[in-house]
């Protein structure tokens, strides 16, 4: 039993091959939680930390996308060129538990886990980001929806690690916004990223904590575009608004009503809408 | 246990060996318990309460959440770290002078998070501060002696530029 | 020439903290940063269910694991099977029955953590769930079945004061509903016992609020005496009343006798929220009788808390409770009945604020409501009804402290406000902070107010006291008390007070531990008076002693001397001499035993002298919410509290923004879920904390008026500055937004739906 440090990603997927069952160990700040709390033993651990593919992240103008491995952690999206870039994603990524957490936790993580609160995914889900595998059979990439198949499931085969995830450059505005009870270091209630392109007006919008798995509202990004232009009414951001609560399917538990989840995300994105209309 | 480790760790410049611990351990229980560095606290074990932070490799970051086995290769430093020979830094004489000081048990993980702020940012705003501080919890001081005691570290630093 | 004099940290100085230094650099023991050679880990299995009957418990298969020492239960208890701080009645381990989730059933002893919690997880237990009694309401119901023993209700107290048949021409009333806070202290719960190698004692390292209050019910349980139960106290990480009920004591010291080993036993942030009791969740009904110019002519009032599983403090919390529902206002009459009763739900007991934060929380919003109906401000209602010194409380106490509640009114008032909000402000000053949720024009801005009385000491009769031993040799005074330091600076005042009174400006502080007499409890905002007074008074007869031999030296009547700064000083002559120099070689000795005056029971209809003292706080809150999310972001909390003397002004500034946060925290985010019975968010995830991003400014100003009952002429200061806070809150919330907030903690929801 013990902790392998592969350089590569060769070395890696050769790991989860030899090692079936072998835990991924990436910024830990999900991991040690299962540990910690006794849900996970771990037996074979493939730490990704020191394969140096996996910490960068490469823009290509050219081809209009951003690939992020990864390994780059949330304080790098915050503070490096990818910000500029994928400026929803560091928005996503500065509301990430603390400043500790986002020192080590990872985007390979957030997809690993695939939680619907995940906070990044959101942002994946409204640009059509694009899932970089790797295992022993080679590489593949899936879009976000066909990743995220339930809530902390993903369409990662055995022996499979994410290598990381491609976004394209968006020629528009993008954001993000998230509820949470306190003002710092909290779970997300409800959250919704939203997109609007430059070049046909169009909205994607995606919706976090308030379903199985992250929900692109498509309707109502349909029905947007149906409406007349200029698309710049406190109407228009309003009905857009109650339009994306109603395609959410948000739970009560202990952290919040569906009730209050729906309108939450009814005011997210109806002013997130509002501010991606340029003045 | 069969599944146990031997290993190295680099802590605050030295070489440190942990012989034959569970694979589990975090690196803050391989401080507190195996290596006599019991100055990082763990208070939730999840990362949500800043008490154990440590740096590994200049970040900021809660052992409760680094698996030990895994940080061979990085450099970690505690708060027994931070100032040579028993001495007291300018953040710990200023924590003391301020008040900023009352069961303690978060204080060493403050130390290390401003510590780690101030080396990379030396002029924060105090709003800046206060996010960087936002992960570690204290529940005795209600922050405002804290927020005093990093306000009169800037200015002192600033002063002696 | 003149002298240059060093500041000498007496009385009224800011003081530094002794164990400051040690604690910055990581290296003051906590009790969990306690090791021994050759220790064992000890760790508790808890039970699942709300209610159940024990049919089965098979430790086998525990004992079965490799590195597993013992496991024991219920039957393991060589004394008393059950303690408690007013009735004994929690058991040490479950028998029969387990009446909450999270009553420990065994515990265990291995080599490791990981260990324990394998034996843990291999334990048998059978049980037959039953269905947990829930609603505090149908603790009152007769035909419920008891749940205990003892039935389910712990103590029902009735009021009746005054000319009950009046009626107010305006009258106004609520329902309000206080919801479960934890103290959440960030020094989990952790212990080291060691048995004496006979077998018939041990020493326990424990981090508590009260040495020897643990130590005479340890000893029960253990079938000892209690000499041979040494507890000595370990390095206290917070405790805000959480440590006042034994949690892992017990276990721990029946695991090291059974192992003949040290046990260090360590809590998890999980199991502590099993582990400890929590604040009382209340409902009250109030309603609040006034002339048409507002002054309160009666109070009527129902109080219900659910005490949980077992008693605790619920008796007492009740009786602070109902005593204190009038607020810091005169008022002739009152009916209040109080009942506190026992559930399924988690066990609740001592939290900062004892049973006053629930009061208050009514009275302030009734005062607020009183004030609309009257047609005044919140300010002026308060005012006119505001409380001085020889007024009657409704148990026909007359308030002999100092009580200058206009004061703390007008002072707050004085405060200046915060600016408004920029206009193009930076996401971390709104609500919502860093998830951008909101802007500018969403935000609504509004202003409340809350006061309150706190008494100080403890009640009903009660000989509270403590102890504290001076000595006094070569300019250098040694103290000695069993005192809990929990963080709130005892440590820095006790040496202040034997500066001041000794002129001597070296102090050592011996360990706490129960070699001296007791100290009483950290708790109930009283160790500056009755432990500051225990080492007042000791020094003082050191003083004295001092003064005979320097007088018998010298040929100079004692009653001459005084201290002068350092000096002892002929008052009446030339003499002068440095108290370090003037006994050389001589040890002067003393030990004081500081007792309040007496208090008196509660008859069957609330009237009697039951309290010793009181403080009294106001509070002004300033609140931005974003009225469509219902997100709220507390901008200022004002103050002015009634301290009677700030002898060190810097950890009075401390308790004060201390006590906002938490008052903060009841308001706008603290609450452990229970669903039938079930805690629902055991983490520091769910259980939400005050962050600095939450931390609101603070604004304060101190009333000195020395109070002539206190040993120091000061006023507690642990609890006052939290009571207040949270219907200040809760009422700039309404302001805001014009939602009848009736709850705490107000929750998104509440307000924009």
């Amino acid at each position: 039993m013990t902790v392998h440090s592969p350089r590569t990603v060769e070395q890696a997927v050769e790991l989860l091959d030899t090692h079936p069952g072998a835990m991924i160990l990436s910024g830990g700040t999900d991991f040690m939680v299962e540990v910690n709390f006794n849900h996970r033993k771990p037996s074979e651990v493939v730490s990704t930390r020191a394969i140096d593919e996996l910490r960068s992240w490469t823009i290509n103008r050219a081809a209009n996308s951003i690939f992020i491995g990864a390994g780059v952690t949330y304080s790098t999206i915050e503070t490096s060129d990818i910000a500029a870039i994928a400026p929803a994603l560091a928005e996503a990524s500065r509301t990430v538990g603390s400043p500790q957490i986002r020192a080590a936790g990872t985007i390979g993580g957030n997809l690993g886990t695939c939680s619907p609160a995940g906070d990044t995914l959101p942002v994946l889900a409204a640009l059509d980001a694009s899932i970089h595998l790797a295992s022993s059979a080679g590489r593949r990439q899936v879009s976000f929806a066909d990743f995220m198949v339930g809530p902390k499931r993903t369409a990662l085969l055995p022996g499979e690690m994410v290598l990381g995830v491609s976004l394209p450059i968006v020629d528009g505005w993008q954001g993000y916004a998230k509820v949470g009870v306190r003002n710092a270091m909290v779970i997300s209630i409800a959250s919704a990223c939203l997109v609007r392109r430059l070049s046909d007006d169009s909205l994607q919008v995606a919706l976090g904590s308030v379903g199985p798995t992250i929900i692109r509202a498509r309707a109502a990004e349909s029905w947007w575009l149906e409406q007349q232009a200029p698309r710049t009414s406190t109407q228009m951001f309003s009905e857009f608004g109650a339009r994306c609560a109603a395609e959410a399917s948000p739970i009560t538990d202990h952290r919040s009503t569906a009730e209050y989840r729906r309108h939450a995300i009814k005011i997210l994105c109806s002013r997130l809408a509002a501010r991606s209309t340029p003045r | 246990m069969s599944e146990n480790q031997t290993y190295t760790l680099t802590i605050n410049g030295l070489k440190r060996e942990v012989k034959d611990s569970w694979i589990g351990e975090s690196l803050l229980y391989v401080l507190r318990e195996r290596l006599g560095l019991p100055g990082a606290k763990g208070a939730c074990e999840q990362g949500e309460c800043g008490s154990c932070t440590v740096m590994v490799d200049g970040a900021a970051v809660c052992s409760c959440l680094v698996l030990a086995a895994s940080a061979i290769e990085s450099d970690i430093k505690t708060v027994e770290g931070l100032a040579p020979d028993g001495s007291l830094t300018d953040v710990q004489q200023s924590f003391i002078d301020n008040g900023a000081v009352q069961c303690g048990f978060c204080t060493p993980g403050l130390i290390v998070a401003i510590h780690n702020l101030l080396d990379s940012r030396p002029a924060p705003t105090d709003l800046e501060v206060r996010e960087a501080i936002s992960g570690n919890i204290c529940r005795c001081t209600g922050y405002g002696r804290i927020f005093a005691a990093v306000q009169d570290v800037i200015e002192q630093r600033g002063a002696t530029k | 020439m003149s002298t240059v004099k060093t500041r000498r940290d007496v009385l009224g100085t800011n003081a530094l903290r002794p164990d400051g230094a040690a604690k910055v650099k990581g290296e003051f023991s906590f009790s969990s940063d306690m090791w021994s050679d050759g220790m064992l880990w000890g760790a508790t299995l808890r039970s699942p269910h709300p209610y159940a009957r024990i049919l089965r418990i098979d430790t086998s298969p525990a004992l079965a694991i490799d590195g597993v020492r013992t496991v024991l239960t219920a039957e393991d208890v060589p004394g008393v099977l059950t303690y408690g701080l007013i009735d004994q009645d929690q058991p040490v381990f479950a028998v029969d029955y387990v009446r909450y989730m999270g009553e420990p059933v065994a515990a265990v002893a291995a080599d490791h953590p990981e260990t324990c919690r394998r034996a843990l997880a291999a334990i048998v237990v059978e049980y037959e769930v039953l269905t947990p009694l829930t609603d505090p309401e149908m603790s009152l119901d007769d035909s419920v079945p008891a749940i205990h023993p003892n039935g389910n209700v712990f103590r029902h107290q009735r009021i009746v004061h005054g000319d009950t048949s009046v009626v107010g021409d305006v009258v106004v009333e609520g329902e309000y509903e206080i919801g479960m806070q934890d103290q959440a202290f960030l020094g989990l719960e952790a212990a080291m016992a060691i048995p004496d190698s006979d077998g018939a004692g041990v020493e326990l390292h424990i981090a508590t609020q009260w040495l020897h209050e643990d130590q005479k019910q340890i000893a029960a349980c253990l079938g000892f005496p209690v000499e041979r139960v040494r507890l000595v106290l370990g390095g206290v990480g917070g405790a805000f009343g959480a440590r006042e009920d034994i949690s892992l004591q017990v276990h721990s010291c029946l695991l090291a006798l059974a192992t003949r080993r040290p046990i260090k036993m360590q809590y998890s942030r999980e199991e502590s929220f099993f582990g400890h009791v929590h604040r009382h969740p209340a409902r009250v009904q109030i309603r609040h009788h006034a002339k048409v110019d507002g002054t309160i002519v009666k109070i009527e009032a129902r109080m219900l808390f659910d005490g949980g599983a077992y008693a605790s403090t619920s008796s007492a919390v009740l009786i602070n409770g109902i005593t204190h529902i009038q607020g810091p206002y005169r008022c002739p009459s009152a009916v209040v009945d109080g009942f506190a009763v026992r559930t399924n739900n988690p066990p609740c007991g001592a939290m900062r604020g004892f049973g006053v934060v629930q009061a208050c929380y009514a009275h302030e919003s009734q005062m607020d409501r009183l004030a609309e109906a009257c047609g005044l401000s919140h300010v002026e209602i308060r005012l006119r009804n505001a409380m001085r010194t020889g007024d009657t409380l409704i148990t026909g106490q007359p308030v002999e402290s100092v009580a200058p509640v206009e004061r703390c009114i007008r002072e707050t008032d004085a405060l200046p406000l915060p600016p408004p909000l920029p206009e193009t402000p930076n996401a971390l000053e709104l609500p919502g902070g860093t998830g951008l949720t909101s802007r500018r024009e969403n935000i609504r801005r509004g202003i409340g107010w809350g006061v309150s009385i706190k008494n100080i000491m403890y009640s009903e009769g009660f000989d509270d006291y403590s102890t504290a031993r001076c000595t006094l040799k070569d300019g250098v005074a040694t103290l000695k008390f069993a005192t809990s330091e929990v963080g709130q600076g005892f440590v820095t005042l006790a040496p202040q007070i034997a500066r001041s009174v000794l002129g001597i400006n070296d102090v050592v502080v011996e360990p706490m531990d129960t070699s001296i007499g007791s100290a009483g409890s950290t708790s109930a905002s009283r160790q500056t008076w009755m432990s500051g007074g225990a080492v007042d008074g000791a020094c003082r007869l050191v003083r004295e002693r001092l003064f005979e031999h320097v007088g018998t030296t010298n040929g100079i009547d004692a009653l001459r001397l005084v201290i002068d700064d350092d000096e002892i000083v002929d008052t009446m002559g030339t003499f002068r001499i440095k108290v370090a120099d003037a006994a050389p070689g001589i040890r002067f000795e003393e030990t004081f035993e500081h007792h309040h005056r007496p208090t008196e029971d509660l008859d069957e209809n609330g009237q009697g002298n039951c309290h010793v003292a009181f403080a009294f706080v106001a509070h002004r809150a300033v609140v931005d919410v974003d009225v469509e999310l219902g997100l709220v972001k507390v901008v200022q909390v004002a103050t002015a509290q009634d301290i009677g003397r700030a002898l060190n002004p810097l950890s009075v500034q401390g308790q004060l923004e201390g006590g906002i946060a938490q008052g903060l925290g009841l308001a706008v985010m603290e609450e452990v879920i229970v669903q039938d019975g079930r805690v629902r968010n055991p983490s520091f995830t769910d259980y939400l904390l005050p962050t600095a991003l939450d931390a609101p400014e603070v604004v304060y100003s101190l009333i000195e008026e020395p109070d002539p009952q206190a040993p120091l002429g000061a006023k507690g200061v642990g609890e006052p500055p939290c009571i207040s806070v949270t219907p200040a809150i809760a009422s700039a919330i309404r302001q805001a937004t014009g939602r009848d907030i009736r709850r705490v903690p107000v929750r998104p929801q509440d307000i924009c739906l």
